[in-house]
């Protein structure tokens, strides 16, 4: 074995624990001073079960709809040469580069009644800002450069031959975009959708801004664990924040199980 | 099918890829496009499959247009070198990718599909490897397999990029012999790039040689080896003596001097003499003669062959050749030698 096991693995676990487990531990040793009737009661309660399903729900259509728009962005910097874009390719990572509070403030003001963006929507009828639509809004905002960032390399390192050898064979675009392209790079694409996904259901600085924040309407999660300490109710807090973290886990899981299933039969060579 | 390439030119940016190129394939025969990188063989191979398109120029096959078809639309086979196989999809699939692809009117039914996949990996010899994927298989085995799944849209014409180029030697030469064979069994029109001359000259019917976007001649191997028409073919197939000599007064002079060979109408100027190792005879040097003269710099090589490096001219205009001389006579460093091309080629240099 390579010297230095004992040494890294010592620090990895050290660390590790210090960064990650130590913290989520106290999370459920928090939450464990409630009894089940309470824990359940507290998550079940109308306004957690909202912030819940406003917080995963919406954070799933951001993460979908990053996909879709993720893979032409991507498509479109590696396919296609022209001026602009590597100004283009910059500004992927500005919602990466920007202070999430940054973000809200500038989002908030744009999709406002009284903002360019909001202004033209409202005699629509259409309302951004204040709505779970801006929470919406924010989140596609701060998961877009995920699923580029992740794709990217993945569809660089695509044989133009494999293309090559799908249309002499016959296959039409379509075809050979559905049988050939999309497969080599669905791992990438579920890593990508993983991480915007993650990130959306966590992010709290940009959202909280535009959100507009009333119980029941547009009140997110990870706001709602905010008020709670703010009210001193740590155990509620906790509670909440445990439901959280084991939907977050599952729902990795359960996109780790499926980027498996997928790998396994695109394992290297060519 | 006969293919014809004429007059095609292709340029990348300032790099002249093709330079009106005129090229006709025969019904069924195996082809050959040979030359060193860079000599334009790809780009010829590409614009016949479809995936690139000549700047000028045309390609007709059966006297009928191709270039207005899209490479789906030729009935080309085409094997990549790195074999671009689909890495998700097993070797089955592979094969059969080309059979799915058909337009609906004409896509063969699942077990229509089946008998004919296995029937092409029978050809391979690779059926019990149907439901194994690309990754599990050696280079020789996703050789065979990309070769298959070119075949099942059963081609008019078969294409093969520098087919065994990223082979080992020994499975080089068993897929040489193989695709020999399933040529014969096949026999259909076909036309392999490399860049091997052994390869081409054992397994090719014609041999094209090329460089830098042109072609330099056309013929069988034995036409090409024995009678190259250009330097560079002499140079590029198989071993070569060259010697720059000068073409005067009907005669052809080394160094000033006369060595004994007749120009056969050649006009004056400067010429290179091109002679196979085993067609030049060395023999102890007598006075008088006018022939080559030279001095056994080096003697090296044991069994059957004696190699002999030898100096020819003087200080001013020397040159080495290595030459195989017989083991009937003793040889020693520093003898004076007459060295006689009996069979050579001339061409006068181009200015």
């Amino acid at each position: 074995m390579l010297p230095g096991f004992g040494l890294t693995l010592g620090t990895t676990l050290l660390w590790l624990s210090l960064i990650v487990l130590i913290p989520l531990g106290a999370l459920f040793v928090k939450s464990a001073a409630l009894s089940a009737d309470q824990f359940i009661a507290i998550v079940t309660s109308r306004r957690a079960l909202h912030a819940f399903a406003l917080s995963f729900g919406l954070s799933l259509a951001a993460a979908c709809v990053n996909l879709v728009f993720g893979a032409i962005v991507v498509w479109a910097l590696v396919r296609y040469r022209f001026p602009g874009r590597r100004l283009l390719d910059a500004i992927v990572d500005v919602p990466f580069a920007l202070p999430t509070a940054v973000a809200g403030i500038a989002l908030t003001a744009l999709y406002a009644p009284s903002g360019w963006i909001g202004g033209l929507l409202a005699p629509l009828g259409i309302h951004v800002a204040f709505t779970p639509l801006g929470i919406f809004v924010a989140l596609v905002f701060i998961g877009l450069p995920f699923v580029v960032r992740t794709v990217q390399p993945a569809l660089e390192d695509l044989d133009a031959e494999l293309e090559e050898a799908a249309a002499s064979l016959g296959a039409g675009r379509c075809m050979t975009v559905r049988r050939v392209v999309l497969p080599t790079v669905v791992p990438a694409l579920l890593t990508g959708f993983t991480l915007a996904f993650a990130r959306a259901v966590g992010e709290y600085g940009s959202v909280v801004f535009i959100a507009g924040n009333l119980p029941n309407v547009s009140e997110i999660a990870p706001l709602l664990i905010v008020i709670r300490l703010q009210e001193f109710r740590y155990a509620d807090a906790s509670a909440i924040a445990v439901v959280m973290l084991m939907a977050s886990l599952l729902f990795l899981f359960l996109i780790n199980g499926l980027q498996r299933w997928t790998a396994l039969h695109t394992e290297s060579g060519r | 099918m006969r293919i014809s390439v004429i007059d095609a030119s292709k340029r990348f940016g300032d790099f002249t890829a093709l330079d009106r190129v005129n090229l006709d394939v025969r019904s069924g025969e195996l082809l050959a496009l040979l030359g060193p990188s860079g000599s334009g063989k790809t780009t010829l191979l590409r614009i016949v499959a479809g995936l690139d398109w000549p700047d000028d120029g045309q390609v007709q096959f059966d006297g009928e247009d191709a270039l207005s078809r899209p490479a789906g639309k030729r009935r080309v086979g085409f094997v990549f070198q790195h074999y671009a196989l689909f890495r998700h999809m097993t070797v089955f699939e592979n094969v059969a990718f080309g059979l799915r692809a058909k337009p609906r009117a004409e896509r063969p039914g699942e077990t229509e599909i089946r008998r004919r996949v296995d029937k092409l990996l029978d050809l391979v010899q690779l059926r019990w490897l149907a439901e194994r994927y690309p990754a599990q298989l050696s280079g020789g085995q996703r050789q065979r397999i990309a070769l298959a799944r070119a075949l099942a849209i059963e081609p008019k014409v078969l294409l093969l990029d520098e087919p065994f180029g990223s082979l080992d030697a020994k499975v080089r030469k068993g897929l040489r012999r193989w695709l020999r064979n399933l040529h014969r069994e096949i026999h259909v029109t076909s036309i392999f790039v490399t860049h091997d001359q052994e390869e081409a000259l054992e397994v090719a019917d014609r041999i094209v040689v090329m460089d830098k976007g042109h072609i330099e001649q056309i013929g069988t191997p034995q036409q090409v080896y024995s009678n190259p028409q250009t330097p560079f073919v002499h140079e590029f197939i198989g071993e070569s003596v060259v010697l720059p000599v000068f073409v005067q007064d009907n005669q052809v002079r080394f160094d000033g001097r006369p060595i004994g060979i007749v120009p056969k109408g050649m006009a004056d100027g400067a010429a290179t003499l091109f002679a196979r190792p085993f067609d030049v005879t060395i023999l102890p040097a007598r006075a008088g003669d006018a022939d080559l003269k030279g001095v056994v710099k080096r003697i090296h090589g044991i069994g059957p062959a004696r190699r002999l490096e030898i100096e020819i001219g003087n200080e001013q205009a020397s040159r080495t050749i290595e030459i195989d001389a017989s083991r009937s006579r003793q040889w020693h460093v520093g003898q004076a030698v007459s060295v006689r091309p009996e069979q050579y080629h001339l061409f006068p240099d181009r200015l």
